[in-house]
Parts: structure tokens; C-alpha cells; sequence
């Protein structure tokens, strides 16, 4: 089940926790990954580790032209891009009166703007192959909101809307667009909770423990998988019960 | 010319699966060949490929009718 073979997988963020979970998850399934990224050496690592069918596309996505150039780059390096996973993210908390304009505006453009602009870059090629899974990373906090994080929680919620409209103009061409939306799970972006926060967080879900980003990776595989074809326009929520939505 | 006109006629034919003899040079893609705007973008899409031409966002809007793909990729080429 959910086998991936000669499909050609691009994935943001793949030096992150999450990322580089998702990317061995896909890439286990038969996939060919382009893994992208800010940072190089973890990117290099993730790559070696995996071996065959796996390539480095570094890229910075608070770079409008690097951003753009990206799935042409993933194209030329597989064949074609058939599954767009994006799971860049950032966060510039600040409680809402102190926030800046320019922690808004980059949270916005690195997590909302960039993936805008890379399921556009990839879904020509999806539309002419009539087969396509763009997966984009959202998160509990777009659809519950967070004290500090209007600007990450606007950016995820934005995720949403956008990934359902996307997907009911191309349905009727095989391509689907979903989103995971994970709760806390164990990162370096939660290692930086204190104790006392992540005793507060874990009183609030039902299952008693952080997630693993393998079970975030799970969740985008089977909306990668040809079996969830007839999965779109959805979020799917993991995040131990902490939101049941 | 009249090339072309053959070769965007076989791709409306083809993409829109509609009669040869109803692609005249007034038909609208949407308003008489039944296409929708996904549809024209695609049928951009596949001239751009044909004639190994680049049409550009704010020029594709304007091609509505057969005619116009025509005339268009007349222009560019």
C-alpha cells in the first residue's frame, strides 16, 4: 500500500525535524525526493543517508526569484514534480500589540507567499500529466489560533483557505491539494518550550505525549498515495485530540 | 497561415472534443465550444507547445475566440 514508485517528490523545509521525517517516509515509499532547504549540511546529510534518488535544491523562501526558480530546478533534476510537499515554516512570536510589520510580513511571506508561488510553479506540469498531490503543511494553531502567534497562526489558516481553493479548480485533472495539520509534536521548534509550557501543552491532549514527526509524515504520505485520490480540499488534523476538528 | 489555423483547430478539436466544423473563426472557446477557464488555460498551454511559443498571462486573456488563438500565434511566430 501507498507506493510512490516513480514519483518525483519536491520538499521545503526537508532539513527541519518534520521535513526530513517526510522525506524519508515519501522516499521509503519509492519516491524520488529533491530535498529543499536554507541550510546545506543538513540537507547533504539527509541525502547521503537516503542514497539513490535523492537531490539537494537549496533554496532561501524569503527570495521571490529563488522561490520561483525552484520547481523548474526540481523538474529539470527528476523529470517532473508529481508531488509538492510544503512544510517550510517559521515563527516570529510576539504578542500581537508588540508585533512588528516586518515580523508579520516575513512570517507571511516565507510561510504563506512561498508555497502560493510553489504549487503555482508546479501545477502546469501536474495539469499536462493529469496527476498531482500538493501537500501543504498548515498547523493545529491556523484553525484554533495561539497567543503570540497571530502572525504564524494567520499564515497557517491561510494555508487552508488557499489549498481549498486550488483544489477545486484542478480536481477535474487528478491533482489534489490537502493539508496536514500537525499539533506538538517533538522538533527543534518545540525543544524550545520550557518545561513548564510543555507540562501546560500536554495537559490539553487527550493522548499524554508530544507526537513524533513520523506521524506527520504518515499523514502526508497517504495523501501522497494514489489511494487517497478522492482526499481533497481537506486538513487532516494530528495532533493526539488536542483539537478535534 | 492557414497552417496554423489547421494545427490550432486540431488541438480545440482534440482538447475540447468538440465537431471540426464548429471551431470557425468567431467561436469562443466558452461561450460556444463549451470550454471552461480551466480549459483555455490548458488550450494556451497547448499552443505554446505546439508552436514552441511563450504567451504571456495578460496576452492569453485576450484569446477568446479560434480567431484570435490564430491571429496570436501568427504574430508571435
Amino acid at each position: 500500500m501507498f507506493d510512490l514508485s516513480g514519483k518525483n517528490v519536491l520538499i521545503t523545509g526537508a532539513s527541519g525535524g518534520i521535513g526530513g521525517a517526510i522525506a524519508k517516509a515519501l522516499h521509503g515509499a519509492g519516491a524520488t525526493v529533491a530535498l529543499s532547504g536554507t541550510r546545506v549540511e543538513p540537507l547533504e546529510a539527509l541525502a547521503a543517508e537516503l542514497g539513490d534518488r535523492a537531490h539537494v535544491l537549496p533554496c532561501n523562501l524569503s527570495d521571490a526569484d529563488a522561490v520561483n526558480a525552484l520547481p523548474k530546478q526540481a523538474a529539470d533534476a527528476m523529470g517532473s514534480v508529481d508531488v509538492l510537499v510544503n512544510n517550510a515554516g517559521i515563527t516570529r512570536d510576539n504578542i500581537f500589540m508588540r508585533m512588528s510589520d516586518e515580523e508579520w510580513s516575513s512570517v507571511l511571506e516565507v510561510n504563506l507567499t512561498s508555497t502560493m508561488r510553489l504549487c503555482k510553479g508546479v501545477i502546469r506540469g501536474m495539469m499536462k500529466s493529469r496527476w498531482g498531490r500538493i501537500v501543504n503543511i498548515s498547523s493545529i494553531v491556523g484553525a484554533t489560533g495561539n497567543p503570540g502567534q497571530a502572525n504564524y497562526a494567520a499564515s497557517k489558516a491561510g494555508m487552508v483557505g488557499m489549498s481549498k481553493s486550488i483544489a477545486y479548480e484542478v480536481a477535474s485533472r487528478g491533482i489534489t491539494v490537502n493539508c496536514v495539520a500537525p499539533g506538538f509534536i517533538t522538533t527543534a521548534m518545540t525543544d524550545k518550550l520550557n518545561d513548564e509550557q510543555k507540562a501546560g501543552i500536554l495537559s490539553q491532549v487527550p493522548a499524554g505525549r508530544m507526537g513524533d514527526a513520523e506521524e506527520i509524515a504518515a499523514a502526508v504520505l497517504y495523501l501522497s498515495s494514489p489511494e487517497a485520490a478522492y482526499v481533497t480540499g481537506t486538513t487532516l488534523h494530528v495532533n493526539g485530540g488536542m483539537a478535534m476538528l | 497561415m492557414s497552417d496554423v489555423a489547421d494545427r490550432v483547430r486540431k488541438i480545440v478539436v482534440e482538447h475540447l472534443g468538440v465537431e471540426e466544423d464548429k471551431v470557425t473563426e468567431t467561436a469562443s472557446f466558452i461561450d460556444d465550444l463549451g470550454a471552461d477557464s480551466l480549459d483555455t488555460v490548458e488550450l494556451v498551454m497547448a499552443f505554446e507547445e505546439e508552436f514552441g511559443i511563450e504567451i504571456p498571462d495578460d496576452a492569453a486573456e485576450t484569446i477568446q475566440t479560434f480567431g484570435d488563438a490564430v491571429k496570436f500565434i501568427n504574430g508571435a511566430q
